[in-house]
Protein backbone atom coordinates (compact mmCIF):
# COMPACT_ATOMS: atom_id res chain seq x y z
CA UNK A 1 0.00 0.00 0.00
CA UNK A 2 1.31 3.44 -0.87
CA UNK A 3 1.87 6.27 1.26
CA UNK A 4 -0.62 8.90 0.72
CA UNK A 5 0.44 11.41 3.26
CA UNK A 6 4.25 11.52 4.83
CA UNK A 7 5.56 13.53 7.43
CA UNK A 8 8.92 14.33 7.79
CA UNK A 9 11.38 15.99 10.69
CA UNK A 10 8.36 18.26 11.16
CA UNK A 11 8.87 20.25 14.50
CA UNK A 12 6.61 23.12 15.43
CA UNK A 13 8.30 25.80 18.03
CA UNK A 14 6.49 28.25 19.05
CA UNK A 15 7.82 31.65 19.95
CA UNK A 16 6.97 31.59 23.63
CA UNK A 17 9.79 28.58 22.98
CA UNK A 18 7.00 25.78 23.91
CA UNK A 19 8.24 23.05 21.38
CA UNK A 20 4.08 21.56 20.55
CA UNK A 21 6.14 18.94 17.84
CA UNK A 22 9.53 17.26 18.16
CA UNK A 23 10.30 15.92 14.89
CA UNK A 24 7.44 13.98 14.27
CA UNK A 25 7.94 11.36 11.57
CA UNK A 26 4.59 9.47 10.11
CA UNK A 27 2.91 7.80 6.96
CA UNK A 28 -0.30 7.13 6.53
CA UNK A 29 -1.79 4.72 3.98
CA UNK A 30 -3.49 5.17 1.22
CA UNK A 31 -7.07 3.79 1.69
CA UNK A 32 -6.64 3.13 5.51
CA UNK A 33 -8.17 4.72 8.88
CA UNK A 34 -5.52 5.90 11.25
CA UNK A 35 -6.68 7.42 14.68
CA UNK A 36 -4.04 9.41 16.60
CA UNK A 37 -4.74 8.90 20.67
CA UNK A 38 -3.14 11.03 22.81
CA UNK A 39 -4.30 13.32 25.91
CA UNK A 40 -4.64 17.00 26.02
CA UNK A 41 -2.14 19.12 24.89
CA UNK A 42 -0.16 16.36 23.33
CA UNK A 43 -0.06 17.45 19.80
CA UNK A 44 -2.56 16.15 17.88
CA UNK A 45 -4.33 19.48 16.64
CA UNK A 46 -0.97 21.09 16.37
CA UNK A 47 0.03 17.96 14.12
CA UNK A 48 -3.19 18.26 11.69
CA UNK A 49 -3.12 21.46 11.47
CA UNK A 50 0.48 22.04 10.51
CA UNK A 51 -0.44 19.11 7.71
CA UNK A 52 -3.24 20.96 6.41
CA UNK A 53 -1.36 24.39 6.14
CA UNK A 54 -3.16 26.11 9.00
CA UNK A 55 0.29 26.56 11.49
CA UNK A 56 3.68 27.07 10.01
CA UNK A 57 5.85 24.66 10.86
CA UNK A 58 9.27 25.18 12.40
CA UNK A 59 11.11 22.39 10.19
CA UNK A 60 10.45 19.66 8.69
CA UNK A 61 8.25 18.43 5.77
CA UNK A 62 4.99 17.15 4.79
CA UNK A 63 3.72 15.40 1.09
CA UNK A 64 0.52 14.44 0.04
CA UNK A 65 -0.09 12.43 -2.60
CA UNK A 66 3.91 13.56 -3.28
CA UNK A 67 2.98 17.30 -3.71
CA UNK A 68 5.49 18.89 -0.88
CA UNK A 69 2.10 20.91 0.67
CA UNK A 70 4.21 24.49 0.61
CA UNK A 71 6.05 24.51 -2.33
CA UNK A 72 2.98 22.79 -4.26
CA UNK A 73 0.14 23.68 -2.06
CA UNK A 74 -2.56 23.77 -4.24
CA UNK A 75 -2.12 20.08 -5.55
CA UNK A 76 -1.37 18.75 -1.68
CA UNK A 77 -4.24 20.99 -0.24
CA UNK A 78 -7.17 20.13 -3.20
CA UNK A 79 -6.42 16.60 -1.85
CA UNK A 80 -6.98 17.25 1.74
CA UNK A 81 -10.77 17.62 4.09
CA UNK A 82 -10.39 18.72 7.08
CA UNK A 83 -13.33 18.71 9.87
CA UNK A 84 -12.22 20.99 12.97
CA UNK A 85 -12.03 20.25 16.64
CA UNK A 86 -14.52 23.27 17.14
CA UNK A 87 -17.52 24.26 15.60
CA UNK A 88 -16.57 27.35 13.22
CA UNK A 89 -19.35 27.86 11.32
CA UNK A 90 -20.85 31.06 10.08
CA UNK A 91 -24.26 31.27 12.31
CA UNK A 92 -26.32 33.23 9.81
CA UNK A 93 -25.33 31.00 6.96
CA UNK A 94 -27.91 28.86 5.07
CA UNK A 95 -26.60 25.12 5.24
CA UNK A 96 -26.38 24.53 1.68
CA UNK A 97 -24.78 28.28 0.87
CA UNK A 98 -21.76 27.52 3.72
CA UNK A 99 -21.13 24.03 1.60
CA UNK A 100 -21.41 25.09 -1.67
CA UNK A 101 -18.51 28.34 -0.15
CA UNK A 102 -16.41 25.48 1.03
CA UNK A 103 -16.46 23.54 -2.70
CA UNK A 104 -15.66 26.57 -4.02
CA UNK A 105 -12.33 27.62 -2.16
CA UNK A 106 -11.18 24.60 -3.58
CA UNK A 107 -11.51 25.17 -7.25
CA UNK A 108 -14.13 23.33 -7.64
CA UNK A 109 -17.52 23.88 -10.16
CA UNK A 110 -20.73 23.77 -8.59
CA UNK A 111 -22.22 20.00 -8.64
CA UNK A 112 -25.80 20.10 -6.96
CA UNK A 113 -26.27 16.72 -7.43
CA UNK A 114 -23.38 16.03 -5.85
CA UNK A 115 -23.67 17.84 -2.71
CA UNK A 116 -27.36 16.89 -2.16
CA UNK A 117 -25.64 13.42 -1.89
CA UNK A 118 -23.01 14.67 0.69
CA UNK A 119 -25.92 16.47 2.39
CA UNK A 120 -28.20 13.06 2.15
CA UNK A 121 -25.90 11.10 3.26
CA UNK A 122 -25.36 13.23 6.58
CA UNK A 123 -28.81 13.53 7.12
CA UNK A 124 -29.23 17.47 6.22
CA UNK A 125 -30.61 17.20 3.09
CA UNK A 126 -34.09 18.48 4.87
CA UNK A 127 -32.07 21.07 6.80
CA UNK A 128 -30.35 22.50 3.24
CA UNK A 129 -32.21 26.12 3.82
CA UNK A 130 -31.77 26.32 7.78
CA UNK A 131 -29.39 28.95 9.06
CA UNK A 132 -26.74 27.37 11.16
CA UNK A 133 -27.81 28.80 14.06
CA UNK A 134 -30.85 26.95 14.13
CA UNK A 135 -28.69 23.58 13.86
CA UNK A 136 -28.66 21.30 17.32
CA UNK A 137 -24.20 20.83 18.07
CA UNK A 138 -24.74 17.11 16.37
CA UNK A 139 -25.95 18.91 12.99
CA UNK A 140 -23.34 21.56 13.10
CA UNK A 141 -21.21 18.81 13.53
CA UNK A 142 -22.29 16.89 10.26
CA UNK A 143 -22.61 20.22 8.62
CA UNK A 144 -18.90 20.97 9.12
CA UNK A 145 -18.20 17.14 7.72
CA UNK A 146 -20.54 17.83 4.17
CA UNK A 147 -18.36 20.97 4.26
CA UNK A 148 -15.12 19.02 4.38
CA UNK A 149 -16.34 16.76 1.55
CA UNK A 150 -18.08 19.29 -0.16
CA UNK A 151 -14.77 18.99 -2.93
CA UNK A 152 -14.46 15.60 -3.16
CA UNK A 153 -10.63 14.92 -1.37
CA UNK A 154 -8.82 11.66 -1.01
CA UNK A 155 -7.70 12.48 2.75
CA UNK A 156 -10.14 13.80 5.47
CA UNK A 157 -8.79 14.49 8.90
CA UNK A 158 -10.95 14.32 11.84
CA UNK A 159 -10.26 16.46 14.60
CA UNK A 160 -12.17 14.83 17.63
CA UNK A 161 -15.52 14.63 15.18
CA UNK A 162 -17.55 12.79 17.45
CA UNK A 163 -16.20 14.88 20.84
CA UNK A 164 -19.94 15.90 22.78
CA UNK A 165 -21.82 14.23 20.61
CA UNK A 166 -24.15 11.51 22.08
CA UNK A 167 -23.67 7.84 21.70
CA UNK A 168 -26.60 7.82 18.52
CA UNK A 169 -24.56 10.19 16.31
CA UNK A 170 -21.60 8.86 17.11
CA UNK A 171 -22.35 5.37 15.74
CA UNK A 172 -23.66 7.12 12.73
CA UNK A 173 -20.41 9.31 12.08
CA UNK A 174 -18.39 5.56 12.09
CA UNK A 175 -21.12 4.93 9.77
CA UNK A 176 -20.36 7.52 7.68
CA UNK A 177 -16.14 7.32 8.26
CA UNK A 178 -17.15 3.51 7.45
CA UNK A 179 -18.54 4.31 3.99
CA UNK A 180 -15.61 6.96 3.07
CA UNK A 181 -13.28 4.00 3.75
CA UNK A 182 -15.13 2.06 1.19
CA UNK A 183 -15.03 5.01 -1.34
CA UNK A 184 -11.39 5.01 -0.64
CA UNK A 185 -11.05 8.15 0.97
CA UNK A 186 -7.87 7.63 3.46
CA UNK A 187 -8.94 9.22 7.19
CA UNK A 188 -6.86 10.83 9.80
CA UNK A 189 -9.18 10.48 13.07
CA UNK A 190 -7.71 12.34 16.45
CA UNK A 191 -9.91 11.25 19.50
CA UNK A 192 -10.06 10.63 23.22
CA UNK A 193 -12.89 8.23 22.64
CA UNK A 194 -10.30 4.87 22.68
CA UNK A 195 -13.76 2.82 21.85
CA UNK A 196 -14.23 5.03 18.76
CA UNK A 197 -10.28 4.16 17.79
CA UNK A 198 -10.94 0.76 18.42
CA UNK A 199 -14.17 0.29 16.60
CA UNK A 200 -12.94 1.69 13.42
CA UNK A 201 -9.23 2.59 13.02
CA UNK A 202 -6.84 0.16 11.13
CA UNK A 203 -3.93 1.81 12.58
CA UNK A 204 -3.29 2.81 15.98
CA UNK A 205 -0.70 6.32 16.21
CA UNK A 206 -0.25 7.33 19.81
CA UNK A 207 1.11 10.68 20.44
CA UNK A 208 2.44 12.18 23.83
CA UNK A 209 4.15 15.54 24.84
CA UNK A 210 5.05 16.15 20.67
CA UNK A 211 6.18 12.80 19.82
CA UNK A 212 4.72 9.87 18.65
CA UNK A 213 5.68 7.39 20.60
CA UNK A 214 4.40 4.31 18.29
CA UNK A 215 1.75 3.67 14.88
CA UNK A 216 1.08 0.18 14.42
CA UNK A 217 -1.56 -1.94 13.29
CA UNK A 218 -4.54 -1.60 15.54
CA UNK A 219 -4.82 -5.79 15.93
CA UNK A 220 -0.97 -6.50 16.17
CA UNK A 221 -0.72 -3.40 19.11
CA UNK A 222 -3.89 -5.08 20.61
CA UNK A 223 -2.04 -8.71 20.57
CA UNK A 224 1.30 -7.11 21.30
CA UNK A 225 0.40 -5.21 24.40
CA UNK A 226 -2.47 -6.67 25.21
CA UNK A 227 -2.75 -9.03 28.76
CA UNK A 228 -4.78 -11.52 29.17
CA UNK A 229 -6.52 -12.74 32.15
CA UNK A 230 -7.69 -15.84 32.79
CA UNK A 231 -10.30 -16.40 36.07
CA UNK A 232 -10.55 -20.11 37.13
CA UNK A 233 -13.82 -20.46 39.42
CA UNK A 234 -13.34 -22.80 41.79
CA UNK A 235 -15.72 -25.49 43.32
CA UNK A 236 -14.78 -24.65 46.35
CA UNK A 237 -13.18 -21.29 46.72
CA UNK A 238 -9.96 -20.70 48.55
CA UNK A 239 -8.72 -18.53 51.07
CA UNK A 240 -5.20 -18.20 49.92
CA UNK A 241 -3.58 -19.29 46.86
CA UNK A 242 -1.78 -22.89 47.12
CA UNK A 243 2.12 -23.04 47.72
CA UNK A 244 2.31 -25.39 44.61
CA UNK A 245 0.90 -22.62 42.62
CA UNK A 246 2.85 -20.13 43.75
CA UNK A 247 5.51 -19.82 40.62
CA UNK A 248 1.98 -18.72 38.27
CA UNK A 249 1.86 -15.60 40.31
CA UNK A 250 -1.75 -16.03 40.72
CA UNK A 251 -4.16 -13.33 42.08
CA UNK A 252 -7.14 -14.15 44.62
CA UNK A 253 -10.20 -13.07 43.98
CA UNK A 254 -13.10 -13.83 45.47
CA UNK A 255 -11.73 -16.94 46.49
CA UNK A 256 -11.24 -17.35 42.56
CA UNK A 257 -7.40 -17.84 41.20
CA UNK A 258 -6.89 -15.24 38.36
CA UNK A 259 -3.83 -16.27 36.36
CA UNK A 260 -2.20 -12.83 33.79
CA UNK A 261 -0.48 -13.90 30.76
CA UNK A 262 1.09 -12.31 27.78
CA UNK A 263 -0.48 -13.59 24.52
CA UNK A 264 3.02 -12.80 22.59
CA UNK A 265 4.47 -15.89 24.06
CA UNK A 266 4.89 -18.65 21.86
CA UNK A 267 4.21 -20.88 25.91
CA UNK A 268 1.58 -18.84 27.61
CA UNK A 269 1.84 -21.53 30.45
CA UNK A 270 -2.05 -22.42 30.83
CA UNK A 271 -1.72 -25.66 29.94
CA UNK A 272 0.75 -26.58 32.75
CA UNK A 273 -1.61 -24.29 35.39
CA UNK A 274 -4.71 -27.10 34.86
CA UNK A 275 -2.46 -29.58 35.18
CA UNK A 276 -1.05 -28.26 38.59
CA UNK A 277 -4.43 -27.35 39.78
CA UNK A 278 -5.16 -30.68 39.37
CA UNK A 279 -2.81 -32.34 41.23
CA UNK A 280 -3.70 -29.64 44.28
CA UNK A 281 -6.54 -31.18 44.13
CA UNK A 282 -8.57 -28.40 42.74
CA UNK A 283 -11.80 -28.96 41.39
CA UNK A 284 -12.71 -26.02 38.53
CA UNK A 285 -16.41 -24.68 37.37
CA UNK A 286 -15.92 -22.25 35.18
CA UNK A 287 -13.06 -20.21 33.42
CA UNK A 288 -13.01 -17.35 32.17
CA UNK A 289 -10.77 -15.00 29.50
CA UNK A 290 -10.75 -10.73 29.15
CA UNK A 291 -8.54 -9.23 27.36
CA UNK A 292 -7.03 -5.56 28.38
CA UNK A 293 -8.40 -2.76 26.35
CA UNK A 294 -6.94 -0.12 23.57
CA UNK A 295 -7.60 2.00 26.64
CA UNK A 296 -5.40 0.17 29.41
CA UNK A 297 -2.54 -0.19 26.42
CA UNK A 298 -3.00 3.62 25.78
CA UNK A 299 -2.86 4.61 29.77
CA UNK A 300 0.36 2.38 29.84
CA UNK A 301 2.37 3.90 27.19
CA UNK A 302 1.57 7.39 27.82
CA UNK A 303 1.95 6.65 32.00
CA UNK A 304 5.54 4.76 30.25
CA UNK A 305 6.54 8.26 28.52
CA UNK A 306 5.78 10.25 30.99
CA UNK A 307 8.14 7.90 33.66
CA UNK A 308 11.02 7.75 30.78
CA UNK A 309 10.97 11.73 30.97
CA UNK B 1 -5.42 31.36 -10.63
CA UNK B 2 -8.58 29.93 -8.46
CA UNK B 3 -10.84 31.89 -10.21
CA UNK B 4 -13.85 29.81 -8.59
CA UNK B 5 -12.15 30.57 -4.93
CA UNK B 6 -12.40 33.88 -5.45
CA UNK B 7 -16.10 34.23 -6.86
CA UNK B 8 -17.09 32.18 -4.14
CA UNK B 9 -15.20 34.45 -1.40
CA UNK B 10 -16.80 37.15 -3.51
CA UNK B 11 -20.57 35.76 -3.63
CA UNK B 12 -20.53 35.02 -0.06
CA UNK B 13 -19.20 38.26 1.42
CA UNK B 14 -21.78 39.90 -1.15
CA UNK B 15 -24.52 37.79 0.59
CA UNK B 16 -23.42 38.92 4.00
CA UNK B 17 -24.41 42.37 2.15
CA UNK B 18 -27.47 41.68 0.69
CA UNK B 19 -28.88 39.72 4.09
CA UNK B 20 -28.79 43.31 5.16
CA UNK B 21 -29.82 45.34 2.03
CA UNK B 22 -32.39 47.69 3.65
CA UNK B 23 -30.10 48.63 6.36
CA UNK B 24 -27.23 48.75 3.66
CA UNK B 25 -29.42 51.20 0.99
CA UNK B 26 -31.82 52.93 3.83
CA UNK B 27 -28.65 54.32 6.02
CA UNK B 28 -26.71 56.10 3.71
CA UNK B 29 -30.08 57.59 2.65
CA UNK B 30 -30.95 59.04 5.68
CA UNK B 31 -27.50 60.44 6.61
CA UNK B 32 -27.07 61.70 3.24
CA UNK B 33 -29.94 63.52 3.97
CA UNK B 34 -29.30 64.88 7.04
CA UNK B 35 -26.24 66.34 5.93
CA UNK B 36 -28.07 67.94 3.34
CA UNK B 37 -30.37 69.52 6.03
CA UNK B 38 -28.13 70.52 8.46
CA UNK B 39 -24.89 71.78 5.72
CA UNK B 40 -26.85 72.24 2.77
CA UNK B 41 -29.81 74.42 4.13
CA UNK B 42 -29.04 75.17 7.37
CA UNK B 43 -25.42 76.43 6.95
CA UNK B 44 -25.24 76.30 3.48
CA UNK B 45 -27.82 79.37 2.59
CA UNK B 46 -25.06 81.04 4.88
CA UNK B 47 -22.39 80.31 2.01
CA UNK B 48 -23.11 81.66 -1.02
CA UNK B 49 -20.64 80.09 -3.32
CA UNK B 50 -17.42 77.77 -2.86
CA UNK B 51 -15.34 78.69 -6.29
CA UNK B 52 -18.31 79.59 -8.07
CA UNK B 53 -20.35 76.29 -7.12
CA UNK B 54 -23.11 76.39 -4.78
CA UNK B 55 -22.34 74.73 -1.51
CA UNK B 56 -25.18 71.98 -1.48
CA UNK B 57 -23.46 70.63 -4.86
CA UNK B 58 -19.74 70.88 -3.65
CA UNK B 59 -20.10 68.84 -0.53
CA UNK B 60 -21.47 66.41 -3.10
CA UNK B 61 -18.08 64.50 -3.76
CA UNK B 62 -16.62 65.37 0.17
CA UNK B 63 -20.41 63.24 1.07
CA UNK B 64 -19.59 60.49 -0.97
CA UNK B 65 -16.16 60.37 -0.26
CA UNK B 66 -16.48 60.19 3.50
CA UNK B 67 -19.05 57.41 3.25
CA UNK B 68 -17.21 55.44 0.92
CA UNK B 69 -13.87 55.58 2.85
CA UNK B 70 -15.66 54.80 6.00
CA UNK B 71 -17.80 51.91 4.41
CA UNK B 72 -15.04 50.23 2.44
CA UNK B 73 -12.84 49.92 5.50
CA UNK B 74 -15.15 48.44 7.70
CA UNK B 75 -16.53 46.35 5.44
CA UNK B 76 -13.57 44.83 4.65
CA UNK B 77 -11.52 45.01 7.91
CA UNK B 78 -14.78 43.04 9.31
CA UNK B 79 -14.74 40.84 6.17
CA UNK B 80 -12.07 39.48 7.07
CA UNK B 81 -12.35 40.07 11.08
CA UNK B 82 -14.83 37.89 11.34
CA UNK B 83 -13.76 34.56 10.22
CA UNK B 84 -10.36 34.91 12.60
CA UNK B 85 -13.37 36.29 15.32
CA UNK B 86 -15.69 33.11 14.62
CA UNK B 87 -12.94 30.46 13.71
CA UNK B 88 -14.01 29.91 9.88
CA UNK B 89 -10.46 31.29 8.96
CA UNK B 90 -9.18 28.06 9.00
CA UNK B 91 -10.75 27.04 5.87
CA UNK B 92 -9.15 29.68 3.84
CA UNK B 93 -5.60 28.53 5.30
CA UNK B 94 -6.32 25.10 4.62
CA UNK B 95 -7.36 25.96 0.89
CA UNK B 96 -5.34 25.53 -1.92
CA UNK B 97 -6.09 29.38 -2.32
CA UNK B 98 -3.25 32.01 -2.30
CA UNK B 99 -3.63 34.98 -0.14
CA UNK B 100 -3.66 37.38 -2.79
CA UNK B 101 -6.92 35.18 -4.18
CA UNK B 102 -8.30 35.68 -0.84
CA UNK B 103 -7.72 39.43 -0.68
CA UNK B 104 -9.22 40.16 -4.32
CA UNK B 105 -12.36 38.00 -2.85
CA UNK B 106 -12.50 40.16 0.15
CA UNK B 107 -11.39 43.60 -1.09
CA UNK B 108 -13.91 43.07 -4.14
CA UNK B 109 -16.73 42.45 -2.61
CA UNK B 110 -15.81 45.21 0.09
CA UNK B 111 -15.33 47.84 -2.65
CA UNK B 112 -18.45 46.60 -4.29
CA UNK B 113 -20.09 47.23 -1.60
CA UNK B 114 -18.57 50.89 -0.46
CA UNK B 115 -19.08 51.71 -4.10
CA UNK B 116 -23.10 50.74 -3.98
CA UNK B 117 -23.22 52.65 -0.94
CA UNK B 118 -21.50 56.01 -3.09
CA UNK B 119 -24.14 55.39 -5.51
CA UNK B 120 -26.86 55.48 -3.73
CA UNK B 121 -25.50 58.97 -1.71
CA UNK B 122 -25.14 60.68 -5.51
CA UNK B 123 -28.52 59.52 -6.24
CA UNK B 124 -29.92 61.07 -2.72
CA UNK B 125 -28.27 64.19 -3.83
CA UNK B 126 -29.83 64.40 -7.24
CA UNK B 127 -32.86 65.02 -5.23
CA UNK B 128 -31.75 67.88 -3.33
CA UNK B 129 -29.13 69.55 -5.50
CA UNK B 130 -29.00 70.71 -9.49
CA UNK B 131 -25.22 68.44 -10.59
CA UNK B 132 -23.91 68.11 -13.25
CA UNK B 133 -20.76 65.83 -13.12
CA UNK B 134 -18.17 66.77 -16.01
CA UNK B 135 -15.86 64.14 -16.09
CA UNK B 136 -18.02 61.06 -15.37
CA UNK B 137 -15.98 58.58 -16.36
CA UNK B 138 -13.11 59.92 -14.16
CA UNK B 139 -15.54 60.28 -11.37
CA UNK B 140 -15.86 56.34 -11.50
CA UNK B 141 -12.50 55.96 -12.16
CA UNK B 142 -11.93 57.69 -8.94
CA UNK B 143 -14.53 56.31 -7.05
CA UNK B 144 -13.53 52.66 -7.77
CA UNK B 145 -9.80 53.63 -7.03
CA UNK B 146 -11.34 54.96 -3.57
CA UNK B 147 -13.11 52.23 -2.37
CA UNK B 148 -10.07 49.62 -3.42
CA UNK B 149 -7.91 51.37 -1.95
CA UNK B 150 -9.71 51.78 1.23
CA UNK B 151 -10.94 48.29 0.85
CA UNK B 152 -7.28 46.86 1.00
CA UNK B 153 -6.66 49.20 4.33
CA UNK B 154 -9.89 47.61 5.61
CA UNK B 155 -8.53 44.26 5.08
CA UNK B 156 -4.88 45.22 6.99
CA UNK B 157 -6.75 46.38 9.88
CA UNK B 158 -9.12 43.62 10.22
CA UNK B 159 -5.88 40.89 10.02
CA UNK B 160 -4.15 42.86 12.68
CA UNK B 161 -7.67 43.63 14.85
CA UNK B 162 -6.90 41.07 17.74
CA UNK B 163 -10.57 42.06 19.08
CA UNK B 164 -13.85 44.44 17.64
CA UNK B 165 -12.28 47.44 20.21
CA UNK B 166 -9.27 47.51 17.55
CA UNK B 167 -11.36 46.66 14.44
CA UNK B 168 -13.54 50.03 15.10
CA UNK B 169 -9.87 52.17 16.21
CA UNK B 170 -8.63 53.18 12.99
CA UNK B 171 -11.66 53.88 11.04
CA UNK B 172 -13.01 55.88 14.17
CA UNK B 173 -10.06 57.70 15.53
CA UNK B 174 -7.83 58.12 12.20
CA UNK B 175 -10.20 57.91 8.97
CA UNK B 176 -13.14 60.37 9.67
CA UNK B 177 -11.31 62.76 11.34
CA UNK B 178 -8.89 63.12 8.08
CA UNK B 179 -12.17 62.70 6.11
CA UNK B 180 -13.48 65.62 8.00
CA UNK B 181 -10.53 67.65 7.62
CA UNK B 182 -9.52 66.72 4.27
CA UNK B 183 -12.09 69.32 2.54
CA UNK B 184 -15.28 66.98 2.09
CA UNK B 185 -17.09 70.19 3.53
CA UNK B 186 -14.95 73.26 2.38
CA UNK B 187 -12.84 74.36 -0.21
CA UNK B 188 -8.96 74.11 1.32
CA UNK B 189 -8.55 77.97 -0.08
CA UNK B 190 -11.29 78.77 2.54
CA UNK B 191 -8.58 78.02 5.51
CA UNK B 192 -5.82 80.43 6.90
CA UNK B 193 -2.63 80.35 4.72
CA UNK B 194 -1.19 77.82 7.73
CA UNK B 195 -3.70 75.70 7.76
CA UNK B 196 -3.52 75.01 4.50
CA UNK B 197 -0.15 73.78 4.16
CA UNK B 198 -0.94 71.76 7.38
CA UNK B 199 -3.42 70.32 5.24
CA UNK B 200 -1.24 69.30 2.64
CA UNK B 201 -0.16 65.77 4.94
CA UNK B 202 -3.54 65.03 5.22
CA UNK B 203 -3.45 61.99 2.33
CA UNK B 204 -7.45 62.40 2.01
CA UNK B 205 -6.95 66.08 0.55
CA UNK B 206 -5.89 64.88 -2.46
CA UNK B 207 -8.47 62.04 -3.14
CA UNK B 208 -11.47 64.36 -2.11
CA UNK B 209 -9.85 66.73 -4.70
CA UNK B 210 -9.42 64.57 -7.50
CA UNK B 211 -13.14 63.62 -6.94
CA UNK B 212 -14.32 66.64 -6.72
CA UNK B 213 -12.24 68.01 -9.75
CA UNK B 214 -14.01 64.91 -11.70
CA UNK B 215 -17.22 66.44 -10.78
CA UNK B 216 -16.88 70.60 -11.63
CA UNK B 217 -13.21 70.49 -13.36
CA UNK B 218 -12.23 72.64 -10.30
CA UNK B 219 -9.66 71.17 -7.04
CA UNK B 220 -7.40 72.35 -4.55
CA UNK B 221 -4.57 70.17 -5.79
CA UNK B 222 -3.38 69.28 -9.40
CA UNK B 223 -5.38 65.84 -10.74
CA UNK B 224 -2.06 64.52 -11.63
CA UNK B 225 -1.29 64.86 -7.71
CA UNK B 226 -4.02 63.59 -6.77
CA UNK B 227 -3.67 60.03 -9.50
CA UNK B 228 -0.15 59.89 -7.89
CA UNK B 229 -1.19 60.17 -4.32
CA UNK B 230 -4.21 57.51 -4.89
CA UNK B 231 -1.65 55.38 -6.66
CA UNK B 232 1.05 56.00 -3.61
CA UNK B 233 -1.54 54.97 -0.99
CA UNK B 234 -2.69 51.53 -3.24
CA UNK B 235 0.52 50.14 -3.59
CA UNK B 236 1.30 50.91 0.04
CA UNK B 237 -1.63 48.72 1.14
CA UNK B 238 -0.55 46.10 -1.57
CA UNK B 239 3.38 46.17 -0.14
CA UNK B 240 1.67 45.95 3.49
CA UNK B 241 -0.35 43.19 2.40
CA UNK B 242 2.16 41.23 0.45
CA UNK B 243 4.43 41.52 3.85
CA UNK B 244 1.40 40.12 5.88
CA UNK B 245 1.19 37.39 3.44
CA UNK B 246 4.93 37.00 3.71
CA UNK B 247 5.33 36.37 6.80
CA UNK B 248 1.67 34.83 7.72
CA UNK B 249 1.80 37.42 10.74
CA UNK B 250 -1.28 37.60 12.59
CA UNK B 251 -2.63 34.86 10.31
CA UNK B 252 -1.29 31.10 10.62
CA UNK B 253 0.00 30.24 14.02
Amino acid sequence: MTNIVDVRELTKRYDNGFEALKSVDLSIKQGEIIALLGPNGAGKTTLISTICGITQATSGSVTIGGHDNLTDFRAARNLVGLVPQEINLEPFEKVMNTVKFSRGLFGKAPDPAYLEKILRSLSLWDKKDDRIMMLSGGMKRRVLIAKALSHEPRVLFLDEPTAGVDVELRKDMWDVVAKLKEDGVTIILTTHYIEEAEAIADRIGVIAKGEILLVEDKDHLMKRMGKKSLKIELIEPVSAVPDALSKYGLRLEEGHLVYTYDTSLDRTGITSLLADLQTAGLQMSDLQTQQSSLEEIFVSLVAEQEGAA
Amino acid sequence: MNFQAIRSIYIFEMARFFRTLMQSFISPVISTSLYFVVFGTAIGSRIQEVEGIGYGAFIVPGLIMLSVMTQATSNASFGIYFPKFIGTIYELLSAPVSFWEITVGYVGAAATKAMFVGLVILGTSFLFVDITIQHPIAMLAFLTLTCLSFSLLGFIIGIWAGNFEQLQLIPLLIITPLVFLGGSFYSVAMLPPVWQSITMFNPVVYLISGFRWSFFGAADVPIALSLFAIGLFTALCVGVIGWIFKTGWRIRQ
